[in-house]
């Protein structure tokens, strides 16, 4: 049943929103019924792009799962990767080498950075802005993915941070490219920012649109911007302090009211102190340590060998899009006996219903595109 | 010389056949220039407005296709023709079909009646304006035949807001023309370009105000962004011509053109000056293009010394002249065209309720306020009428904004955690 009343009179119209449908990030549906333009019901339907993920991983031994995590949130391949290696690194008791930890630190943050600005330029396009804001964003985080190809080989399933460190050096020159693309970011962001945060329109279309509540928000278990957004501070960053966030600093923004705005505001806060970590980080790493440390290497040579003690653990990290766990459950063998991932994306798309009822149309692909969805990650 | 070059043809031609036939052959002369200039027109809309606004977004647009990208639009015509033309199941397929001829045909019928350049009206209608208004708005019946024939709900979603859109915004969009009517008390198009010989409307007090709202209402009813609710992309999919295929969806696709085309070429005519421009010399212009064309890298050199040549030509046959009619209300046109574009490229969308708040909250009283303008134009023409006016107009304008202004639009603020 509906939760919100419809007028007697009225009759209802049920429209299918996707599988196939331009603005639904993927093969996502939403079945909404509406009374003129009005949602009085939202119900989503997932699971089109499943892939069995989790329980392929039990079949396979514990490094070989990381290329399927690159899968999970396709933008953000490097977050995916170090959830893991963290994870298996809490369960076999590893440290990771000190210049991999920066590196990683500075990977994941230029991920956040990649996501963030993909994501504003993709909630553009849902508002109807012709592709500029999204081709702004995008001409940036190319040169983003051009440190990833030069780092990984790969742009996108980067596949690059193992238990222990990460697979590969720094090329020569890398820190310098980074530092500038770093120092450069700033200004994109004041272009980007000038371009759509006083926009009338977009005020007019975001402003009070979608508003999560506080209480809701928390009972729901969302996590990410879209939580800080109602303004709650939490931040996994801090709240762990996990790899070395601890030896920086920056500041964790949080919005008020919760809507699709402060969503989209808190992301392009975030990505300024991003910035601020990496500039932090590119000063500090040095070339003292290895990349990897023995022990890491050693699981990456012979990634069957590898058999965890007995144990449970559950690694979680702050992806851009939330809070990234993985449930990791060992039996002594070669292979995860229980492998499961929390994934923001999931979690965060639970409360659709609620922030769309009495909205518009088009104000449910605007709130959708706010909630930053990957289905990659939500249908695993 | 050049100004009436097409005059000239069209004359010669016509004097060469027998007087029983001249008049049938005017007619088809009349229909043969539209109906090829109007595809024409269309396609290389597309290509101006792909590659506007790929330049707008750090692209380059078309350019494999052809120097510039210069027969994309053909390639484009070509694939139309041979895809399959799908009717959905459980259509009703003769309004199916019907719908995109029927948007068509009055998109096209809206250029019978403009003045392309002096002399150049293909017909001088003494209703002309009232036409254009009454040929513009069939456009809506279209929308909603295809959109209710196609048996699907996005479509139908589009074709009710676009009726409510367009019967909207054609409001203020004709209470504008009323104040061009009332002050050149003609409704003929080209007596109303010739009223406009010493100022262009658009410079005068209710002018600019009228220029606007018609410009944009003219934007709203051709669903162009910031106002493309029918058809708006990321919510319906395709609005109105979501089931519509091949040839048929092209043909949606030039109405909506040829429609835009037309609400900024009547733009120019009532309030822009229409065809009359500044007495530059011909040569002036030809030593522009000629400059342009000697710099593009991609041309071919026999294309430059070709185009340069005929330039040249051109300007020592004509030595004297100034620069065309016809060439000034096409650069007007398409200015304002490349405003359209311009638009598409940074503004995203309203949402259905803002967009009928606007037309009907706000642009609405402007117009009448605009009429009140006018009236003043016309009976105090002196010093003190004039400031009459822009003082009502600003006063108009800043109190409708405040009034519009939503409650919700205050600064935010954010708060960090450390």
């Amino acid at each position: 049943m509906s939760r919100i009343t419809i007028p007697e009179e009225s009759e209802l119209l049920e429209l299918n929103l996707g599988p196939q449908h331009p603005s639904t990030h993927g093969v996502f549906r939403m079945i909404a019924t509406l009374d003129g333009e009005t949602i009085v019901k939202l119900k989503p339907v997932l699971g089109y792009m499943h892939r069995n993920h989790e329980k392929i991983a039990e079949e396979m031994s514990y490094i070989a799962s990381f290329p399927y995590t690159d899968r999970l949130d396709y933008l953000c391949s490097m977050s995916n990767n170090l959830g893991l290696a963290i994870a298996i690194e809490q369960l076999a008791g590893l440290e990771a080498s000190e210049r991999g930890e920066y590196i990683r630190v500075i990977m994941a943050e230029l991920t956040r950075l990649v996501n963030h600005t993909a994501v504003t330029g993709f909630l553009l396009n849902d508002m109807g802005a012709f592709g500029t804001p999204l081709l702004y964003a995008f001409r940036e985080r190319e040169k983003i993915l051009d440190l990833f190809e030069a780092a990984s080989g790969s742009r996108m399933m980067c596949n690059y941070i193992r238990p222990g460190g990460v697979r590969a050096d720094l090329p020569e020159g890398w820190l310098d490219q980074a530092k500038a693309i770093v120092k450069a970011f700033p200004k994109f962001l004041d272009e980007f920012e000038g371009l759509l945060s006083e926009n009338e329109i977009i005020r007019q279309r975001t402003l009070n649109v979608g508003v999560l509540p506080q209480e809701l928000a928390i009972n729901a278990s969302i996590t990410g911007p879209m939580l800080r957004a109602t303004g709650v501070d939490y931040d996994i960053r801090k709240v762990d302090n996990y790899s070395i966030y601890d030896r920086f600093k920056y500041r964790v923004p949080m919005g008020q009211v919760g809507d699709v705005y402060d969503r989209y505001y808190v992301r392009i806060l975030e990505m300024r102190e991003s910035v601020s970590i990496l500039q932090q980080a590119l000063d500090d790493i040095n070339d003292a340590s290895p990349y990897i440390s023995p022990k890491g290497k050693a699981i990456a040579k012979a990634p069957r060998t590898f058999k965890p003690p007995k144990g449970e653990t559950y690694g979680r990290i702050e992806s851009p899009k939330g809070e990234l766990g993985y449930h990791l459950v060992s039996d002594g063998s070669n292979k995860p006996y229980k492998y499961h991932v929390r994934a923001p994306s999931f979690i965060n798309l639970t409360i659709l219903e609620d922030m769309c009822l009495g909205h518009k149309v088009a104000d449910a692909i605007v709130i959708l595109g706010s909630v930053d969805i990957v289905l990659g990650e939500v249908d695993r | 010389m050049i100004d009436q070059a097409f005059v000239n043809l069209n004359s010669t031609l016509l004097g060469a056949l027998p007087e029983v036939l001249r008049p049938w052959a005017a007619g088809l002369v009349k229909i043969g220039v539209i109906a090829g200039l109007a595809p024409l027109i269309m396609m290389y809309l597309t290509w101006f407005e792909r590659k506007v606004i790929a330049r707008m977004q750090n692209r380059l647009g078309p350019d494999r296709v052809g120097i510039y990208g210069l027969k994309q639009p053909l390639a484009d015509g070509l694939k139309m023709l041979m895809k399959e033309d799908i009717v959905p199941e459980g259509a009703d397929k003769l309004m199916h079909t019907l719908a995109p001829l029927v948007a068509l045909i009055p998109a096209l019928l809206l250029f019978l009646v403009l003045p392309f350049g002096r002399n150049m009206a293909p017909l001088d209608l003494n209703i002309g304006v009232l036409y254009t208004l009454a040929v513009g708005s069939i456009g809506s019946y279209a929308v909603f035949m295809g959109g209710w024939a196609s048996r699907s709900k996005f479509p139908v979603m589009g074709a009710m807001r676009t009726v409510a859109q367009i019967v909207s915004y054609e409001i203020p969009g004709a209470l504008a023309v009323i104040t061009v009517i009332m002050v050149t008390g003609t409704m003929s198009l080209v007596s109303i370009v010739e009223a406009q010989s010493q100022w262009w409307f658009v410079l005068t007090p209710w002018g600019f105000i009228g220029a606007i709202i018609f410009f944009l209402s003219g934007v709203a009813e051709v669903n162009r962004t910031p106002f493309d609710m029918p058809e708006a992309e990321s919510e319906l999919v395709g609005g109105f011509h979501t089931e519509y295929s091949g040839m048929k969806f092209a043909l949606w696709y030039m109405a909506e053109f040829l429609e835009s085309f037309a609400v900024c070429a009547l733009t120019v005519t009532l309030f822009l000056g229409g065809w009359q421009g500044p007495a530059i010399p011909f040569w002036v212009l030809a030593a522009v293009l000629v400059i342009i064309m000697a710099m593009a890298k991609r041309l071919p050199i026999v294309a430059k010394v070709m185009g340069i040549g005929a330039l040249v030509a051109l300007s020592v046959v004509s030595f004297g002249e100034a620069i065309p009619s016809w060439l000034w209300f096409f650069t007007k046109t398409y200015s304002l065209m490349f405003v359209m574009v311009w638009f598409r490229g940074t503004f995203p969308r309203l949402r259905v309720d803002q967009l009928m708040g606007f037309a009907w909250k706000f642009l609405l009283p402007l117009t009448l306020v605009n009429i009140v303008i006018a009236g003043i134009w016309v009976a105090m023409p002196s010093v003190v009428g004039v400031l009459l006016d822009v003082v009502i107009a600003l006063v108009s304008l800043v109190v409708l904004v405040k009034l519009n202004q939503p409650a919700s639009l205050e600064k935010r603020t954010y708060t960090f955690a450390e």
